[in-house]
């Protein structure tokens, strides 16, 4: 009877929010918000936003952003599963990769920013022996005004993301017999690739592609710690005006977050257009036959990139982590002359509350995220069909940009009274936390022998009882897992917890990025080293827990 | 008429157009029905069906009893009909006395009159002793007994059979064969064997029922 409720139930929460945020962005943007004294329909919040100081540049700025990160990314991703796929080496790669994926953003660019910056750990290794520096340059490399560290950083967060979703989708082609094939042809590797696979594990990973771009157009906290000042991106911008004591700037926001989504909308619709250029061109190579038989360096070049973007994020996470037990710490020294826990010391007593709404938050938010997917999960049993709509559904609280529909909700929690409320934040995460519960556990359950279940009926077992005695524990790995996955996205939520946290409720991640422009390095290293160690943890759990349960059952190892 | 015996009224299995089973036959009990068919003729729906669980792919009519009792009616966990597949399918999570353990029905009370009967069946198929193993660690044939043990545990009012025996060596297959066949006997229950091995019909004994070609 419950697993009927499931779906519905999961309709209305993901795109409940969404769409009522969506309405309260745009009415606003429009100058009727009744609240605020806006009784009429009217361009003036758009012609204010158009008049606004470097609008353009923001705009252009968030549109690079997106379509940039994506093409990078998705570039590195292409080349490394077309060279690599089905080697001993490619297997190494994805163990080093995966952990990455649940470092949230905003401790990946604070990693990268102490790594880059000019007084960063490159430039103290470098220094002074083969620059000469005695002191920091005076160059803007994070922050810079193009932003370009911005892209740097949303790339080597965004290779980790695509490269798994695409691991994910590659049983479904059939590489090994493809590659043998294209070899006896006389194709090299990557070409191979190209021509016989990419087409149907392309679209398979589509969607998630648009997240990206959908992401990295419009986010928020990245942009604050690695992008530039003068302007910022648009949606930076946004949240500035949304948080304005000046109350009349709500339209101007509403205005800024409705462009945010034509911004996104036009990067996705570039990306489209970018796709018809790329199945031409490859069209084209296939038709021409070209083999590309030494495609040799071009194979290292896919393995080097991946390898440097993720040693760029581990090596930016050490030297937060060092930062935050850093003693003296002097240009141009390689290490600190000490170490201490003076910064922890120090911080501990600040950290309690943000942690503990975190900790709130995530796990609520994480437990209801599994009931519902449960929930739908065994409906999807119960009926034997998986609609692909609402599939698709899914998606959406990852493809709306965060800011178009989050300012119009979190309006609407302040005028219903529930802003900063802890429910309100729980709900929220939960519009999040819920796809990726949903999109790691699926698979899985779908491939369990339901057999298992027939059995446990032929004994006399509920279907309770059955899904409490035996599949669940049979799953406890995966369902462990898409929690932990669930937990390490609610971790790194920044928009979301401080629009409807109201700057009430914090977080450790909201506390890390305030603490962006103050430049103190060894509170940001406490905080983003926090924030890092939080879905690890969640993720040792679902290693260690499952691992201690069925010690003694061969089968259930992996 | 038997109180125990199987019944099937006009059981008829379609999937779109094709018709794939359209049966009446009682199976008295201790007695072996056995569907034979190529695979991929639908033998395994008419198991499914009297367990309870056909896929809805499947449009399906007609009555199961099991004596008086109308099967058909009943959701599949209070059917109390048990299935063997061609893999044992132990729960990996479980010891071998787990396994049995959690089959035994909730009627039987105590901690140790469970124990003492799951030990008991693992010693009516040759493996006594065997209890506190991992049921991964065991080989083929200790799998499938352990399965087969399992199955007879839960007081089963029907024993259904889907190809049981078709992965195991042909040693092995002769004993299983001997031993499923003789426990049912023993426990006087009705038995439906879907198989496309003659060997299996043969050795069962019982009525043989074809379709599909």
């Amino acid at each position: 009877m419950l697993p009927r409720l499931g779906p519905p139930a999961a309709i209305l929460l993901l795109s409940g929010p969404i769409l009522a945020g969506l309405a309260g962005t745009i009415l606003p943007a429009f100058g009727y918000l009744p609240a605020l004294g806006g009784q009429d329909l009217s361009l003036e919040p758009l012609r204010r936003l158009a008049a606004a100081p470097g609008i353009a540049g923001s705009t252009m700025l968030s549109f690079q952003a997106g379509l940039a990160s994506a093409v990078l990314s998705l570039g590195v991703v292409m080349l490394l599963v077309a060279a690599w796929a089905g080697t001993p080496a490619f297997s190494r790669v994805q163990h080093l990769i995966s952990p990455l994926l649940s470092v949230p953003h905003a401790a990946a660019a604070f990693g990268f920013a102490f790594l880059i910056a000019p007084s960063g750990l490159v430039a103290r290794l470098l220094s002074p022996e083969i620059t000469g520096w005695q002191r920091p340059p005076d160059l803007l490399i994070v922050n810079d005004p193009m932003g370009l560290s911005l892209i740097a950083g949303l790339v080597v967060k965004e290779i980790p993301f695509l490269l798994l979703v695409t691991l994910a989708a590659l049983p479904q082609v059939p590489l090994a017999r493809t590659r043998e094939l294209a070899a006896s042809l006389g194709y090299g590797r990557i070409a191979g690739f190209f021509c016989c696979l990419w087409p149907p594990l392309y679209r398979q990973i589509r969607l998630p592609v648009f997240a990206v771009i959908a992401f990295a157009s419009s986010v928020v906290d990245v942009a604050i710690i690695l992008g530039p000042s003068t302007p910022p991106t648009l949606a930076v911008r946004v949240i500035g005006w949304m948080n304005d004591p000046e109350l009349s700037m709500r339209f101007l926001a509403s205005a800024g977050a409705l462009l945010q989504l034509g911004i996104t909308a036009a990067a996705i619709l570039a990306w489209l257009v970018l796709e018809r250029l790329g199945a031409i061109v490859l069209q084209t190579l296939s038709i021409h036959g070209l083999r590309l038989r030494r495609d040799g360096a071009l194979r290292m070049l896919a393995l080097a990139l991946t390898l440097a973007g993720a040693l760029a994020v581990f090596v930016g996470l050490a030297g937060l982590a060092l930062w935050s037990v850093a003693g003296l710490w002097q240009f141009p020294d390689a290490l600190p002359r000490g170490v201490s826990l003076k910064t922890w010391v120090a911080t501990a007593p600040r950290v309690a509350e943000p942690l503990a709404t975190t900790l709130v938050a995530g796990l609520v938010s994480t437990a209801a995220a599994l009931v519902l997917t449960l929930l739908c999960l065994m409906r999807e049993d119960e009926t034997g069909r998986r609609p692909r709509r609402a599939a698709a559904l899914i998606y959406l609280p990852l493809i709306v940009p965060q800011a178009a529909f989050l300012f119009g909700l979190h309006l609407l929690f302040l005028l219903g009274g529930v802003d900063a409320s802890l429910w309100a934040l729980v709900l929220v995460h939960l519009v999040f936390v819920m796809p990726y519960v949903f999109l790691s556990l699926s698979d899985p359950w779908r491939a369990f022998d339901r057999r298992y279940e027939a059995i446990a009926a032929g004994l006399g077992k509920s279907r309770l009882e059955t899904l409490w005695r035996v599949r669940l524990p049979m799953l406890a790995r995966p369902v462990l897992t898409a929690c932990a996955v669930g937990f390490a996205v609610s971790v790194g939520l920044y928009l979301p917890t401080v629009l409807i946290g109201a700057g009430r409720l914090t977080t450790i991640t909201t506390e890390a990025v305030a603490l962006a422009s103050g430049g103190n390095r060894r509170v940001i290293g406490v905080y983003a080293f926090l924030q890092m160690l939080l879905p690890l943890a969640g993720f040792a759990v679902a290693t260690v827990v499952p691992a201690l349960l069925f010690r003694r059952f061969r089968a259930m190892r992996v | 008429m038997d109180h125990r015996g199987l019944r099937l009224d006009g059981v008829r299995i379609a999937l779109g157009p094709r018709v794939l089973i359209d049966i009446s036959r009682a199976v008295a009990p201790g007695e072996v029905l056995t569907i034979m068919g190529p695979s991929g003729s639908g033998k395994s729906t008419l198991l499914a069906y009297v367990g309870g669980f056909l896929d809805r792919a499947f449009t399906a009519s007609g009555r199961v009893f099991a004596g008086d009792l109308d099967l058909t009616a009943l959701p599949p966990q209070e059917r109390r009909v048990g299935i063997l597949f061609q893999d044992p399918l132990l729960f990996p999570h479980m010891s071998v006395a787990g396994n049995l353990l959690f089959a035994i029905p909730q009627s039987l009370k105590g901690r140790a009159a469970r124990e003492s009967l799951a030990e008991e069946a693992l010693a009516g198929v040759d493996l006594a002793g065997m209890a506190a193993r991992d049921p991964d660690t065991l080989s083929g044939g200790q799998k499938a007994r352990v399965a087969l043990a399992r199955v007879l545990v839960s007081g089963p009012r029907a024993l259904l059979l889907d190809e049981p025996f078709s992965k195991l060596d042909a040693d092995l297959r002769l004993q299983m064969r001997r031993l499923v066949f003789s426990k049912a006997r023993d426990s006087g229950l009705p038995v439906i064997l879907v198989t496309h091995d003659q060997a299996d019909a043969e050795a069962a004994g019982g009525a043989i029922v074809r379709i599909g070609g």
